[in-house]
């Protein structure tokens, strides 16, 4: 017996689970996405299938689309544009004050996204401008996914390696853009392009700070989805999540693989 | 730096401000929800469902993710990106699908009245509050456990199994320890989300009330702000108390966003 593999047996416990709990997610998904297609949801495919449902959507709802996904292109530039060079600081430095600015950025991610709604209202909301348009909204996400991308940015920076790298390009005479450019962004990079389709992906489908945020006039998806489920026949409430499967999940996975490529490429 | 500006414009301001309106309604506004008992029962509710979906979507998490990180069968990395496809849901979403399985026009009405049991609905109470919880829980324990139970040493399992261990012996003994750190990690993230999640009760406007819901209908049908603030406050507390507590002792353990 000796240097035999014990007998592995099939764990039936656990594939049941397993079945069950794929059964718990699909059913769902695949409910929603008949429920957008068919003409009457009570009488179900025997109504017949149709897209006048998709079309009621695209009408009424398309702008919340274009917005949202605005929205969440912004917001990724900002917070890399201005989270980058704040990770770059944090990882160089050991001063107590950036350890301590660095436990108050992780708060935003911590505290509910109503509660800080509802201050971002109580403080701004009285102009009237800035309170009535999309800006509004976008500082919301900038405020809520920064943490994010300084967080993932910044531990990227403080490898050990980059570090000596860093030091041997200094050493060889390279002044700060030479290695900014030649040594540390290629580094950065993989972690640059994850957190951005992080930031991305927490914009298209935030809704608990949004939903405070918004206004009758600017309307991200996820706030035109609640308000279509509250106020629409269930079938237009399903054509419109149908909308976002479509639009909103196949433009995260090709984000996803250019981001896996890029981790290919450039990743350690 | 301009972080510092944003964050110092946008974020803490407004949280100081927050932090300060309710001692304009008596200090006593602060404790609303100790002494109130509408808002110590809000509390105690959103705190008791999140524990048990916490326990929940940590069990189910772990059976699925030890189960695909083993067993390697065709369509694996497909089921995988299906569970964990929800990640990108916004809770509104969630908590539609829950109409649709258990609301008045769902799917489990129409079974129960073909079983002849009448038509069931679940949905807009706490069975379905806890279902849609779980639904959008469970895809980061699945992630964040595929990826642990992947790295998990299979020759303490071998090891096991050769001395005799019963497989409730090895879950005891090898899964469990093993992936404590993982399960910690992952348990602070499932109840701070749970306690936090707005979208999903708003969708179901449910009649088992959550601390959100509350601060919600404070903030906008009794433009009480003092008092919504002091109860966000509340909330924000306790999710970042957990959080904290979790990263304190958790540094290593890495977990699905």
């Amino acid at each position: 017996m000796i240097g035999q593999r014990a007998p592995r047996q099939f764990p039936f416990m656990l594939a049941i689970l397993t079945a069950l709990v794929t059964l718990f997610m699909l059913i769902p998904m695949a409910l929603s996405i008949t429920a957008g297609l068919v003409n009457n949801y009570s009488q179900g495919l025997a109504s017949g299938l149709t897209t006048r449902w998709l079309e009621q959507v695209w009408e009424g709802y398309g702008d919340t689309l274009v917005w949202s996904l605005t929205i969440a292109s912004l917001c990724a530039l900002i917070t890399i544009v201005v989270g980058v060079p704040c990770a770059y600081a944090l990882a160089r430095t050991q001063a107590r004050w950036a350890r301590l600015f660095e436990e108050l950025l992780t708060l935003p991610v911590a505290v509910p996204g109503l509660a800080t709604g509802l201050a971002l209202i109580l403080v701004y909301g009285q102009f009237r401008s800035f309170r009535q348009s999309f800006l509004f909204i976008l500082v919301g996400h900038v405020v809520f996914t920064l943490p994010f991308v300084v967080r993932t940015v910044s531990s990227a920076f403080a490898n050990r390696e980059l570090i000596a790298l860093e030091e041997a390009a200094r050493t060889l005479g390279a002044g700060f853009t030479r290695r900014l450019l030649g040594v540390l962004i290629p580094a950065v990079m993989p972690a640059i392009i994850a957190s951005a389709l992080m930031v991305f992906t927490l914009s298209v489908g935030e809704f608990n700070l949004t939903w405070m945020l918004h206004t009758p006039l600017t309307r991200t998806l996820p706030v035109g989805l609640a308000d279509s489920y509250a106020s629409m026949r269930i079938e237009v409430g399903s054509a419109y999540t149908l909308i976002f499967f479509i639009v909103v999940l196949p433009l995260l996975w090709a984000l996803q693989a250019i981001a896996n490529e890029v981790q290919k490429r450039y990743g350690t | 730096m301009p972080v510092v500006v944003i964050f110092f414009a946008f974020w803490l301001l407004p949280m100081a401000w927050l932090v300060a309106l309710p001692a304009q309604k008596g200090w006593s506004t602060y404790f609303a929800i100790f002494t109130h008992p509408k808002y110590w029962l809000s509390l105690m509710n959103t705190v008791g469902l999140s524990l048990l979906v916490t326990a929940f979507t940590l069990a189910l998490g772990g059976a699925v993710g030890i189960f695909l990180a083993r067993y390697k069968f065709v369509g694996r990395g497909a089921l995988l990106s299906l569970l964990t496809l929800p990640l990108s849901f916004p809770g509104v979403i969630i908590g539609f699908f829950m109409i649709l399985l258990g609301g008045r026009q769902g799917l489990i009405a129409d079974l129960s009245e073909a079983l002849g049991a009448g038509r069931l609905t679940l949905a807009y109470g706490f069975t379905g509050l806890f279902l849609a919880y779980l639904y959008f829980s469970l895809p980061r324990s699945i992630a964040t456990y595929t990826a642990a139970a992947e790295k998990m040493d299979l020759a303490l399992e071998e090891a096991a199994k050769t001395m005799g261990a019963t497989r409730y012996a090895i879950m005891r003994d090898v899964w469990i320890p093993e992936l404590a750190p993982t399960t910690f990690a992952c348990a602070a993230i499932v109840f701070a989300t749970s306690m936090g999640a707005f979208g999903t009760a708003f969708t179901l406007a449910t009649k088992f009330e959550v601390l959100p819901i509350t601060i919600y209908t404070e903030f906008t049908n009794y433009a009480n702000f003092a008092l919504a603030a002091s109860l966000s406050m509340a909330l924000g507390l306790v999710t970042w108390l957990v959080m904290y507590v979790a990263r304190r002792y958790t540094d290593s353990a890495p977990v699905a966003v």
